[in-house]
Formats: structure tokens, C-alpha cells, sequence
């Protein structure tokens, strides 16, 4: 009995694995979900890998298989005899076959990697990611400076220009593009494009020190004329404050606000931190890890490190009316 | 009139006590050291692990501090390659290459002690970075900029550098020592061509860490330089360049993985035929394989830089190299399919645990394929998936054959035999919670999330294969640790094993289990590749001189023989045991510390303390050779 469970115990573990795979979610910033013409080149590069792989782990545990067939005891007798068939089955299934196999996969992927690479002219859109400790910011070619959510039209290539201002960070939006870094001292670039609507999840690929699980952002894909004002809003200096904002706008100049971080239409002109010019236009916070709410944006200006332990971001101690005004202020900035 | 074995006794018997301890030079002693170290590390690393998963198993747990986790993924790294894989695999090699070659000792056994207490030394380096609150934060593979002062102004950093430095002393001392062993101090008539696998894995090893090593030394050395001396490297600031860094590193740090699984393979090799009853098919290829993978594994450090914006020829270049690096090993893993399919397999531990090592191995080395193709490469680096990748390549093709080799060997070191059932229940356990830890990673890869976190947030449909992955960890943990129980079992009540527990084919099965201080009365002359299976003498005893054998029992001797025939050509003199090796370490030691905290005197002292250990291991002891 024992002996004829253990080569099914065998294959169902191979199986196992495969039902996981397919147990996907679909919520995931997965690679098996394309949403873009690179992505979906590199998914069939995968399934080809993949039931390539497959076959041939199925051929190795059929070979153990059948070696469980014909048990020995230790004490047995040594077989010394020469085999006719091995030399040449090891030639043929370890040499020849495998080098017709890899020679086919190495030009395929060579054709692919040929697809990906950015067609230099084409694009009449650059958008500029600089990798910053632990977020990102983004400048377009009309003057719009943002940080953490990448906007871009829906069904056109974009190209990516992707800089360092520190450490190597790597920029990865798995369901549209492979990965690429982003090195301090070098220009690397990457086009992105995205088939419908969305929002893309991205996050740092290369590890950047003590909040890289937090460098997080957003591709956000949308309808031409849609793009078309987002950016040309973007580009925009601030409004005039008025009231409470007003006041506001005074604690943020005579607090540490006003050392890093940029408001443009105001003096604050700092550029250590996200610019804050349009900051009520985006939907997230500390590099899309919270929802852009008052109650998150209070938590971040009073306690960062609780947000984001390590972050360069001092506390700043303001009395609860000062705070209130700062948040009118920051919550305008539309 | 004595025996020749009283005579040998006398001759090469060390005092046992705790003098010995530190001043042995007997390849045996210093194999179980680096086999002990080796495991503690292990244990040390492990635990590591086992925080990390603990970490991991749900969305947005706080049970470490970011700062504490890339600490410990760090110095998970660090352990289990530096401190961990490289020194068991050169503890077995140490243990059992001089005995499966039939020599008294390793070539160079002072500079053998040496490795083992430099590497010793150099763990405990590594490790006091803990007591301060230090340790190593930016990755095993240490990136600049993040590694530059800039941004680690720390000591954790220096720990690395200067610990990577002094440990590459010990592995490449140890590299030296099996390349001039395996060559010169063979048994008469083993000719290169039958020469155990085992042995030749050890050899093509050694020979990656001569030419790799060096890169990893000089990569620390330039970091130490621009970290306490201002020199411009790779800071880019200032006109260096953080590439260079990478390039340094991966052209050692991709044949340490081969530095880490040829010995390993090795291991494999040496057990399947005995467990399958069949001399090995393809003797040739394996041999041929190995060397192949040593060579080509040079040219192929790119593929670890896919994503850095390298430009498209030379990386597929790298990408063709890295495909054709699979064929060497798929040679040996169908020259042991045929072996097994040929031979009667006998399912004890050491063949499941091979059949394990197979299994895993072989998945770990499709994903590798995969990983050089470049498109493939730059979705999924730094991604999950190359966590389960590099784990079945070096958990699979490492520790499972590490597995194999202790139910195999421990009971010729030991002289007692392990418990079956305990090692099978450990095989399934570990076997089951590999899988089960690492396989979900591949998934998690694909599903966008990256390696080296430290957290991740809900409802990105992570939570499961995390939760799975962190069950597994623990099982595999419940499973290494039955092994360590019948390893300690055994050694204070198992059944003795005989000299020869396995009806095994290479010569240390031809001598007593443990083997004496000489290893063998009589060093044989070998007519085959199975020695022992082919020459029934062998299992009758030492070796007759009429057959052959060499008692030389006139002085602490071996025989040394030619490189291509082993035909006899001297008889050379072997060390004695000796502290000096031990002092230097601790002279090196003092100084490496002083380098660390910039206080020169301090360094000063042990640069001056090294010279006069130098000086005193080199002492003439009076002793005259004699040939």
C-alpha cells in the first residue's frame, strides 16, 4: 500500500502549486493581469516559460517515479555493469534537448525585449520621476509638479524619465511595464502605456533603506481631455486664500512647513519635500500609504513618525486653532 | 614491538584537552568544528527567518521595527551564505576529502586551522554589530548609495565591509588548501579520472573562490576606503559611480551560488550511487558539468542588473550566457535521474532527503532559466519571486543535499548511527514546509509584491500566500530541529555504525568509524573508481603491502603523488599542532576591531601582533624532513 501512495503524493504536490496559481486575486498589481502592451508582451513571455518548465518538471518527477519502481535494499549487491543507454540518454536529455529548448526561448525573449524597448520619437509626452527617500515626485513638461500619482492618457506611450535624487529606487507598475531603476547620476527610460481607464498601483522594486515598503504610488490613466485639464490645473499656481486659509497659509510660512515644501503662488519655494501646490487634488498621503483626509493629513503634520517611522519629516507642535487654519489652508489646495 | 597502528597512534595522536582544542591541526577536528559553527549559524540565521515570516503573516503587523527587519534580512543573507553554506559545505570537504582520497591530512593543515578560526572570528565580527545596535542594514548585496556614508552613517556598514574582508581570508585559505590537496595528496593510482565527484565538486569550488573572492574583497576594501578615508568609488555626488559597486559584487556573487551548490552537488554524487546500488552513469559528463559550471558561471553577474538601464547588447550577451549555464546542470541532473532509474534505490533518509534535493533543485533551477530572459527578468527581479527562485535554488540545492550528506557521513564521524524514523518524519516535515514556505512567494512575485519589506497593507490579495508561507517556515523550522534532536541522539546512545554502515564505494569507508588520528594504517593504491567496491581487501582491513599499501609509520608523513597518474612521488612531511594559527586570528581580530572604531593604536597593536604570529607559526621547530 505504501508503495503505491507515494508516487501520487508525488504528483499531487506538483499539482497543488498549479491550483494556487490559478486562486489569483484579482485585486492584485499582478503581472498575470496585463493592462498595458508591455505588460502583456512579458505575460506570454511567462506562459511560454511556464508550460515549457512545466513540461520539463514533469518529465524529472516521471524519472523519479519510475526509479521508486525498482527498490534495493543497502545490502545489495553492487550493479557495476555498464548501461547502453545512459551516456546517451544523459547527452540527449541533458545537453541537446535542453539546447534547442533555451536557443528557441533565448531568441523569443529577444523579440520581446526588442518590444519593450521605448521607440524614442514617438512620444509627444515626457513626464519626469524622480525617486526621493521615501516617495516620489512628478514634473511635466508644462511646469505641473506633483508627487506620488502619475497621471497619463489613456491609450498613448508616455515616456518615463526616471531619476534618482538619493539612493537607487527601482520604478515598477507590474500590470503595465517591467521594472526599471532609478540610479543617482544616470537617466534611465521606460515608456508606459495603459489599454483602459485605471488606477495602477506602483511601488519601489529596489530596496532603499527604512521606509522602502512605504514607496508607494499611483498611475492614474485616464480620457485625453480629461489629462488635458488635470495638467493644465496642475500647472497652475495657487489660489488666493481667504479666512481661515488665510491664516492658515500664515502658520504654514512660520512653522518648519515652509523649509521643505513648496506651495507655488506663495514663497514657499523649498524642495526637499512634495510640492503641495495642488496636494487637495490627490487622493493619498506619505507616498499613497493613507487616504487624503483632514483626520490623516492632522496625524501627518503633529505625529509623522507614527505614519512613517524614519521619514525626514519633523513633528510640528501647533495649538488646535493653528492646526484647524493649517488644514483649511492645505485642504484648498486644489 | 608495537603494532603499526600503535606506532601510527604514537605518531599522529593529538592529547585530547582544551590546549588541543585550540591548537589542533587534524582535518577531522576541523571539519566537525566547521560543521558545528556552520549549524549554529544556521540555527542563528534561521531564527532570523523565522522573525521575518513572523512578521509577514498578515497585512500590517508591528511585531518588528522597520529598522530591526532589515537588520535581520540582512544578516539572514550574510549568515547563511558567509556563515552558513560556505563553511558547512568546507567543513564536510575538510572531513572527507582527505579520506576519500586516501591521505593523512589536508595539504596545509596549519593553514586548515587558520580558515576554521578566521571564520570563527569573523562570524563573531559580524554578529558583535547586534550588541550595539548595528548590525548590517542595506541588503547582502550592500547597494551603494545606501551603503555610502551619506546615508548609513552607522557603523553597520563597516561591520560588513571589514567582516566580508576578514572572512575572504579564511575561504580563500581554505580554496588554496583543497586545490593542492586533491591534486598532490591523492592514494597511488588515483588518476584524475577517478577521482571522487565529491572531491572534484570541491575542486571546482575552490578554484570559483580563488577567482571570485578576490572581487568581493577589493568591492568592501574600495567602501572602506571612501567610507573612512574619503576616497570617491561609487559616491556619484562626487563623480563616482554606484554601478561600479554592483558590477564588483555580482562578478563574485554570482558564482558564490555556484561556490555554494557545486560542493553540494557534490554531496549528491557521492551518495546516489551507493543508495542506488549502481556505479554512477556519466561519471564523465558530471565531471566535465561542474567545470563547465565554474567557468561559465563568470559570465553571467548581469542578469542581476537587468533592471539598471544596462544597454540591450551587452545584456544579451549575459542573457544567452545565463541560458547556456543550464545545461551543465541539467547534464547532472539527468546523469543521477539515469543512475537512479538504472540502479535499486534504497529509500533511507540520506536518499530521501536526495530525492528532495532533486525535486526542489530542479524547480529552482526552471525559474532560473527563466530569469535570463531579459524581459522576464526586469517583471519579476526584486520581486517575491526571486526570493522563491534563489531559495529552491540554494535551500534545494544546498541544504537538502547538506541534509542528505549528515545522515550519510554523521555515522562515519561519529562511529553511531542516526535514527531512521526520525530522519524521514524530519525529511517530510522539512520537505513539505520548504515547499510550502517558499512556493507561495513565486506567487506573491507575480501579484506586484516586491522583496525586502517590511510590511504591506490590505486588500491586495497577499494576505493568503503570506500566511501560508509563514505557516511553512515554521514547519521546516519543527523539521531541522528533529534532525539536530537525532544528531544529539545519536551521538550520546546510537547504534554503532562499523566502518561501513552503507556498503559505500569511495576509501572512507575503508577505515574505522571514526576514523583514527592517521585515518588509514595502510594508505591504499586505488585500481578503480570504486575503490572500495572493486577491491574486496579494502573492506578486510589496511591494505597488504603486496597490494599496495603504504603504512609509513616511521614519522608524521603522507604521501604525495603526481597531478594527472597519482603515481607516488615523496613523502612529505606533515605539520604539527600548533596555537600559532589561533593567536594570528586573534592578533587579526584586534586589528580588524581597531580599523572598525578608527582606533589606530589599537590596530597598530594587531598589525604588529599578526606579524609576530606570522613570525612564530613559521619558527623552525628543529625537526628534519625526511623523504
Amino acid at each position: 500500500m505504501r508503495k503505491r501512495l507515494r508516487p501520487e503524493l508525488a504528483i499531487s504536490l506538483s499539482v497543488l502549486p498549479l491550483a494556487m496559481l490559478g486562486a489569483c486575486a484579482s485585486d492584485a498589481p499582478s503581472v498575470l493581469e496585463p493592462a498595458g502592451p508591455a505588460a502583456a508582451s512579458v505575460e506570454r513571455l511567462w506562459w511560454l516559460l511556464f508550460w515549457i518548465s512545466f513540461v520539463v518538471f514533469l518529465i524529472v518527477l516521471a524519472l523519479m517515479v519510475r526509479a521508486l519502481r525498482g527498490r534495493g535494499r543497502i545490502e545489495d549487491a553492487v550493479d557495476d555493469s555498464e548501461v547502453r543507454w545512459g551516456e546517451p540518454f544523459v547527452a540527449l536529455a541533458g545537453v541537446v534537448v535542453p539546447w534547442i529548448i533555451l536557443t528557441v526561448a533565448f531568441i523569443i525573449s529577444l523579440g520581446v525585449m526588442k518590444e519593450l524597448a521605448t521607440a524614442e520619437e514617438s512620444e509627444d509626452l515626457t513626464i519626469e520621476v524622480e525617486g526621493r527617500m521615501w516617495w516620489w515626485e512628478v514634473r511635466y513638461p508644462n511646469g505641473a509638479v506633483t508627487a506620488t500619482e502619475i497621471h497619463i492618457p489613456v491609450g498613448e506611450r508616455v515616456r518615463i524619465k526616471l531619476t534618482s535624487a538619493d539612493v537607487i529606487h527601482s520604478f515598477w507598475v507590474p500590470e503595465l511595464q517591467v521594472k526599471l531603476d532609478q540610479v543617482p547620476g544616470r537617466v534611465n527610460e521606460l515608456s508606459l502605456q495603459a489599454n483602459k481607464p485605471g488606477r495602477y498601483r506602483g511601488q519601489c522594486a529596489e530596496y532603499c533603506g527604512l521606509q522602502h515598503a512605504n514607496m508607494i504610488f499611483t498611475v492614474i490613466a485616464e480620457p485625453r481631455a480629461e489629462f488635458d485639464a488635470w495638467v493644465a490645473n496642475e500647472a497652475k499656481p495657487t489660489v488666493t486664500a481667504a479666512g481661515s486659509a488665510l491664516r492658515g497659509r500664515d502658520v504654514f510660512m512660520d512653522n518648519s512647513c515652509v523649509g521643505c515644501h513648496a506651495v507655488r503662488g506663495t514663497e514657499a519655494g523649498a524642495e526637499l519635500g512634495p510640492d503641495l501646490t495642488h496636494l487637495a487634488s490627490r487622493s493619498t498621503l506619505g507616498s499613497a500609504i493613507l487616504p487624503n483626509t483632514r483626520e490623516n493629513l492632522a496625524r501627518l503634520i503633529t505625529d509623522p513618525q507614527s505614519v512613517k517611522p524614519g521619514v525626514t519629516m519633523p513633528p510640528t507642535s501647533l495649538s488646535s486653532d493653528e492646526l484647524n487654519d493649517l488644514l483649511d489652508f492645505l485642504q484648498q489646495l486644489t | 614491538m608495537a603494532t603499526v597502528a600503535e606506532r601510527l597512534e604514537e605518531i599522529w595522536g593529538e592529547k585530547p584537552g582544551l590546549a588541543t582544542w585550540v591548537s589542533t591541526v587534524d582535518h577531522k577536528k576541523l571539519g566537525m568544528k566547521y560543521l558545528y559553527t556552520g549549524f549554529i549559524f544556521f540555527v542563528i540565521g534561521g531564527i532570523e527567518s523565522l522573525l521575518m515570516r513572523a512578521q509577514l503573516m498578515r497585512a500590517n503587523l508591528n511585531l518588528l521595527e522597520p529598522e530591526t527587519y532589515n537588520q535581520l534580512f540582512t544578516m539572514h543573507g550574510v549568515t547563511m551564505m558567509f556563515l552558513f553554506a560556505t563553511p558547512v559545505l568546507s567543513g564536510f570537504g575538510n572531513y572527507f576529502v582527505p579520506l576519500m582520497i586516501g591521505a593523512r591530512d589536508m595539504a596545509f593543515p596549519r593553514l586548515n586551522a587558520f580558515g576554521y578560526w578566521v571564520f570563527l572570528a569573523a562570524g563573531i565580527f559580524l554578529y558583535s554589530s547586534f550588541l550595539i545596535g548595528e548590525a548590517p542594514n542595506a541588503g547582502w548585496f550592500n547597494y551603494v548609495p545606501l551603503a555610502n556614508e551619506d546615508f548609513a552613517p552607522g557603523l553597520n556598514i563597516d561591520f560588513y565591509a571589514l567582516g566580508l574582508i576578514f572572512l575572504g581570508v579564511s575561504t580563500t585559505g581554505g580554496a588554496i588548501n583543497f586545490i593542492v590537496t586533491a591534486f598532490k595528496m591523492r592514494a597511488p593510482g588515483m588518476s584524475l579520472n577517478r577521482i571522487p565527484i565529491f572531491v572534484w565538486g570541491e575542486i571546482a569550488f575552490a578554484f570559483q573562490v580563488i577567482f571570485a573572492l578576490p572581487l568581493l574583497t577589493l568591492a568592501s576594501v574600495l567602501l572602506v576606503l571612501e567610507r573612512k578615508f574619503d576616497f570617491v568609488f561609487y559616491n556619484p555626488d562626487r563623480g563616482g559611480d554606484p554601478i561600479l559597486w554592483q558590477h564588483l559584487f555580482w562578478i563574485f556573487g554570482h558564482p558564490e551560488v555556484y561556490i555554494v551548490v557545486l560542493p553540494a552537488f557534490g554531496l549528491a554524487s557521492a551518495i546516489i550511487p551507493t543508495f542506488a546500488r549502481h556505479r554512477m552513469i556519466g561519471y564523465t559528463y558530471i565531471v566535465l558539468a561542474e567545470l563547465a559550471v565554474a567557468i561559465i558561471g563568470f559570465g553571467v553577474w548581469v542578469h542581476h542588473m537587468f533592471a539598471t538601464g544596462l544597454p540591450q547588447m551587452s545584456m544579451s550577451f549575459i542573457s544567452a550566457a545565463s541560458f547556456m549555464v543550464a545545461i551543465p546542470s541539467g547534464v547532472q541532473v539527468f546523469a543521477w535521474l539515469a543512475t537512479l532509474v538504472a540502479g535499486r534505490p534504497v529509500m533511507r533518509t540520506p536518499m530521501l532527503f536526495i530525492f528532495g534535493f532533486i525535486f526542489t533543485f530542479v524547480i529552482g533551477g526552471l525559474t532560473g532559466a527563466m530569469f535570463s530572459a531579459i524581459p522576464f527578468d526586469q517583471a519579476t527581479t526584486d520581486s517575491d519571486f526571486v526570493v522563491a527562485h534563489l531559495h529552491y535554488v540554494l535551500f534545494g540545492g544546498a541544504v537538502f543535499p547538506m541534509f542528505a550528506g549528515l545522515y550519510y557521513w554523521l555515522p562515519k564521524m561519529t562511529g553511531k548511527l542516526l535514527d531512521e524514523r526520525l530522519g524521514k518524519l524530519s525529511f517530510w516535515l522539512i520537505f513539505v514546509g520548504f515547499n510550502l514556505n517558499m512556493f507561495p512567494l513565486h506567487i506573491l512575485g507575480l501579484l506586484g509584491k516586491p522583496r525586502r519589506v517590511y510590511t504591506y497593507g490590505e486588500g491586495l490579495g497577499w494576505e493568503i500566500h503570506n500566511f501560508l508561507s509563514t505557516v511553512g517556515a515554521f514547519i521546516l523550522a519543527f523539521g531541522i530541529l528533529l534532525t539536530f534532536i537525532n544528531w544529539a541522539r545519536s551521538a550520546r546512545n546510537g547504534e554503532p555504525a562499523g566502518p561501513d554502515p552503507w556498503n559505500g564505494e569511495t576509501l572512507e569507508w575503508a577505515t574505522t568509524s571514526p576514523p583514527p588520528d592517521y585515518n588509514f594504517e595502510a594508505i591504499p593504491t586505488v585500481r578503480s573508481r570504486e575503490p572500495v567496491w572493486a577491491q574486496p581487501e579494502l573492506r578486510e582491513g589496511p591494505q597488504p603491502p603486496e597490494l599496495g599499501g603504504y603504512t609509513l609509520d616511521k614519522g608524521h608523513v603522507t604521501l604525495s603523488t603526481s597531478v594527472l597518474d597519482a603515481q607516488p612521488e615523496a613523502v612529505v612531511h606533515m605539520a604539527h599542532e600548533t596555537p600559532w594559527p589561533f593567536l594570528l586570528t586573534v592578533a587579526l581580530m584586534v586589528m580588524f576591531y581597531g580599523i572598525l572604531i578608527e582606533a589606530w593604536p589599537l590596530a597598530a597593536i594587531g598589525v604588529v601582533a599578526s606579524l609576530g604570529g606570522v613570525l612564530g607559526w613559521f619558527w623552525p621547530s628543529g625537526e628534519t624532513q625526511e623523504t
